[in-house]
């Protein structure tokens, strides 16, 4: 039986139930939360879900609640070492503090991301991405 | 399907995940399902200074759909024999 677990996306989820689990977003946002369940699709319910935003070493929490995040909105659900976070070398700061220097860092990421895929695609001959039905 | 079962064929190989948002994940293949969703364990992200939110990350499941390439050991994947299940692939396909 336990040959036959691995290859199924219910089997690959099963023993991060229960588990405090990061989530990031397509549009890049990151989800930490407690993993109560999910689905084929990668539908996922999390509970007690924080977003996290990051800017250099510091880190800043924003409290969301019970979410259920639509599996094609999801990148990679991540198990945290509990152990490892403790020796993660960054600081927890308020979350107001942090959201101008968060929101300049995605501004510039867009801006650089636009300018790759103008280069990408008028220069050297690569389709565009994120169009409808790519999934991304 | 012949690209699950290659994957299937991988599993506990290292391999490199690189993510549509430029995400390289390096790691164990531990599992692959229908959609090519995969799931490492023992991760390690290059280029970590730039993803922060990765360094408590041990083990992620990673969904098919965002994923750009996977970069395979090619010690483990006989490329005569993936062409030939290739062709056997296509010929059952135009005869039904």
């Amino acid at each position: 039986m336990d040959s036959l677990i691995p290859f199924t996306t219910s089997g690959a989820l099963m023993d991060c139930v229960d588990r405090k689990m990061l989530v990031i977003l397509r549009d890049g946002r990151k989800l930490h939360g407690v993993l109560r369940s999910y689905d084929q699709f990668a539908n996922l319910v999390l509970e007690d879900t924080v977003e996290r935003i990051y800017h250099g070493n510091a880190f800043a929490e924003s409290w969301y609640g019970l979410y259920l995040i639509r599996g094609e909105n999801v990148v990679l659900i991540g198990e945290i070492d509990l152990d490892q976070e403790d020796d993660v070398p960054l600081k927890q700061v308020d979350y107001n503090v942090l959201e101008p220097y968060h929101k300049e860092d995605v501004e510039d990421k867009k801006h650089r991301e636009e300018a790759k895929s103008q280069v990408l695609f008028e220069e050297k001959g690569f389709s565009k991405e994120g169009g409808e039905g790519d999934g991304y | 399907m012949l690209i699950f079962s290659v994957f299937k064929t991988l599993t506990d190989q290292q391999v490199v995940v690189e993510l549509k948002n430029d995400l390289s994940i390096t790691g164990t293949l531990k599992s692959v399902d229908q959609f090519l969703n995969i799931r490492l364990d023992n991760i390690k992200v290059l280029d970590e200074a730039r993803h922060p939110h990765m360094m408590a990350v041990k083990n992620c499941f990673i969904r098919g759909s965002v994923v750009r390439y996977v970069q395979l050991p090619a010690e483990h994947v006989d490329t005569q024999l993936l062409e030939d299940a290739t062709r056997r692939e296509t010929t059952t396909q135009i005869k039904r």
